[in-house]
């Protein structure tokens, strides 16, 4: 219930209207002769939410649904257009290099997809994960840092001797260890996990999910679980936004949003995943798919594909609120239609 | 599948497959048998490396050199493939069997229209004209439900989006009305709603067409999905083979076991998952005996030593000591 209740305590992280537009327009000559006009896409338009400490809030939706693009905003690594991120209540202004911003920059860290592209090749695994310690000056010296590396690799289920190896030498789950041991070296309150298992076969998907859950239990991390299987996200999650065309449509407790989805869209995506235990049931396929985000439908995005829609969702854009112990933007429910 | 028994339409047969290297050869596929018959779907899963997508290849012809098929046999209705001279497998594969790789974008040539490639594949393997070709290019992508496909057919596979690709692949792989269809992880680069429409797809071919197919895939609700059989692989072997129901909720092999509980369940809530220890061998260090002894949690001596062969196991069949042993 960490959007609704619990006023006890002020949530870790703060996500108010974030939005991101990207600058997609033709190159300045083909403007001018062929007479078009600057294009944006937005990315993410509008998207708030809470993260309480502790606590984990799952990000779904399909691809292009600006999942990873909400991940990069509140990490840093794209400027947002619009909107803040509040972290222990502190603005998070990472364009800004100040002593506060390196300080909060040190208690947020980044878990990617790739853990084949996101590890530098010509570095030894000490290096890699030394290099946060280095960057922060949280060690005094090469004793202290080797210490804390060991401990590091000790925590994810590698050893301590494979900090002379290079990152060729590992399978894709030891090097999404190797990534999250990184991420853990500043002792940060809160990882941003961008698929972090979508590239790895099952089996080893299972460890990588059972570290990071224990590592939550014994750190007390936040996490920002940003996936597109269902599955796994009902495993982890405490919390699940469900994203459409850069808003975010649905927000409830992971029980309450698997059990019973209000939205047509989170139903639509309950319904299409090919599930182990009810294999043989009849499924109605899916209608269609997301739209090109240069030109989203007016009104509600998701009215082309919706079969409750009607001519308030053509034309006016449902407004995000809370409803019954959770949030939803979606006029059929707040009409009380479906 | 309410099919007489028949011939299966497709047979493999204690299938190696091996890679020469410096210090001797690799098996990256060991024995591997098995058959499908006209109309059902048979699943092939395991992890990374298992093999199943070698598999695939192999049945194609299109195994890259310096890797080559070192035993074993495979037929399609009862003819050889195995060793057909390249002109000759070119033409049986497109005509009888269709391949339907993971990329779509990488199995099409962005330089042509869709409709070129279709009408190109349908007039080399069908005695028909270009006007003919173009009709049933137009047919096709509407079977596989492309909308308005007589405007699309004149675009670029860039104007299309992954899943509208994937159909399009999946309209050349069946140009020809194959007979097999070998499909390599079709639906892993798509989102979960255009993966529920491709499977459902392949279903109907299979029961309208009465096509075999092959379906290559790390996802076991895919299979669960859309599957009649399902083989695990592991290491280059079939350790489990049966019935997917079977397989899915009484797994004999203990590898099967570890596969099926480390996947998250919609439906029910567990702390964790099941973990298998350890990871797939590589080629060049394949344990002894059984390949899966070291990550076993029922290992016994004879494990160590002795390979066991598919044997029984109820309703499917398994390559493990503890069913010899009547010990499960």
């Amino acid at each position: 219930m960490t959007q609704v209740d619990h006023k006890t305590q002020p949530p870790l992280v703060e996500v108010r209207d974030l939005a991101k537009l990207f600058d997609v327009s033709s190159p300045w000559l083909n403007r001018v002769v062929e007479r078009q006009p600057r294009r944006y896409v937005h990315a993410v338009d509008g998207v708030s939410f809470d993260i309480e400490a502790g606590r984990t809030l799952a990000l779904v939706g399909e691809s292009g649904c600006g999942k990873s693009t909400v991940a990069r905003l509140l990490v840093g690594l794209h400027a947002p257009t619009r909107g803040q991120v509040l972290f222990d209540g502190q603005r998070a202004d990472w364009h800004e290099r100040s002593a506060r911003t390196r300080a909060l920059r040190r208690r947020m860290q980044m878990i990617f997809q790739d853990p084949y592209a996101s590890l530098n090749p010509r570095w030894r695994v000490r290096e890699i994960v030394a290099e946060p310690l280095r960057e922060h000056g949280l060690v005094r010296d090469r004793g202290e840092l080797d210490a804390n590396v060991d401990d590091l690799l000790r925590a994810v289920g590698l050893s301590a001797l494979d900090a002379r190896r290079y990152p060729h030498q590992f399978s894709g789950g030891q090097r999404q260890r190797i990534s999250i041991a990184r991420a853990l070296a500043t002792r940060p309150a809160f990882l941003v996990c961008d698929e972090p298992t979508s590239a790895l076969d099952v089996s080893v998907q299972a460890q990588v999910l059972n570290l990071m859950k224990d590592l939550q239990r014994e750190r007390g991390l936040s996490y920002l679980f940003i996936s597109h299987n269902l599955a796994v996200v009902r495993h982890v999650s405490d919390d699940v936004g469900v994203m459409y065309l850069g808003r975010l449509v649905e927000l409830a407790p992971k029980a309450r949003l698997f059990a019973s989805p209000r939205h047509p869209y989170t139903r639509m995506l309950l319904d299409a995943i090919p599930d182990l235990h009810m294999s043989g049931r009849p499924r109605t396929p899916v209608q269609g798919e997301v739209p090109n985000p240069l030109q989203p439908p007016s009104g509600c995005a998701f009215h082309p594909r919706c079969p409750h829609a009607n001519a308030r969702c053509r034309s006016e854009r449902p407004a995000w609120q809370s409803l019954q112990g959770i949030k939803i933007a979606c006029h059929a429910v707040e009409e009380g239609r479906i | 599948m309410t099919l007489p028994p028949q011939v299966p339409l497709l047979e493999v047969e204690r299938l190696r497959v091996e890679f020469p290297t410096r210090r001797g050869a690799l098996l990256a596929l060991d024995e591997v048998s098995f058959s499908i018959a006209a109309g059902e779907i048979l699943g092939v899963v395991g992890e990374s490396g298992a093999g199943k997508s070698l598999t695939g290849a192999a049945i194609i012809g299109l195994i890259e050199p310096p890797g080559r098929i070192a035993g074993g046999e495979i037929r399609l209705e009862g003819r050889r493939i195995d060793k057909l001279p390249p002109a000759e497998m070119r033409r049986v594969r497109g005509r009888q069997i269709g391949a339907i790789f993971q990329d779509p974008l990488t199995s099409l040539n962005p330089l042509y229209t869709v409709g070129h490639q279709l009408v190109q594949t349908i007039r080399t393997h069908l005695p028909l004209s270009p006007s003919q070709a173009r009709e049933r290019a137009i047919d096709l992508l509407r079977q596989t439900g492309i909308p308005a496909p007589e405007a699309r057919i004149d675009q670029y596979p860039h104007q299309f989006s992954g899943g509208m690709r994937q159909r399009v692949v999946i309209a050349l792989a069946l140009a020809a009305e194959p007979r097999l269809i070998v499909a390599d992880e079709p639906t892993t680069a798509l989102d979960v709603s255009i993966q529920a429409q491709i499977i459902f797809l392949l279903k109907r071919l299979a029961r309208e067409h009465h096509a075999a197919v092959m379906l290559v895939t790390h996802d076991m609700g895919v299979i669960a999905e859309a599957c009649d059989r399902v083989a695990v692989m592991y290491a280059g072997r079939i350790v489990e083979i049966g019935p997917v129901q079977q397989v899915i909720h009484q797994p004999a092999h203990p590898y099967t076991r570890g596969l099926m509980g480390s996947i998250p369940a919609m439906d029910e809530d567990r702390e964790r998952l099941t973990q298998i220890d350890g990871t797939m061998p590589r080629l060049n260090a394949i344990p002894s005996g059984c390949a899966f002894h070291p990550r076993c949690a029922c290992v016994m001596p004879r494990c160590r030593q002795e390979r066991p062969e598919l044997m029984d196991a109820g309703a499917t069949r398994a390559a493990c000591w503890l069913l010899a042993e009547g010990a499960v």
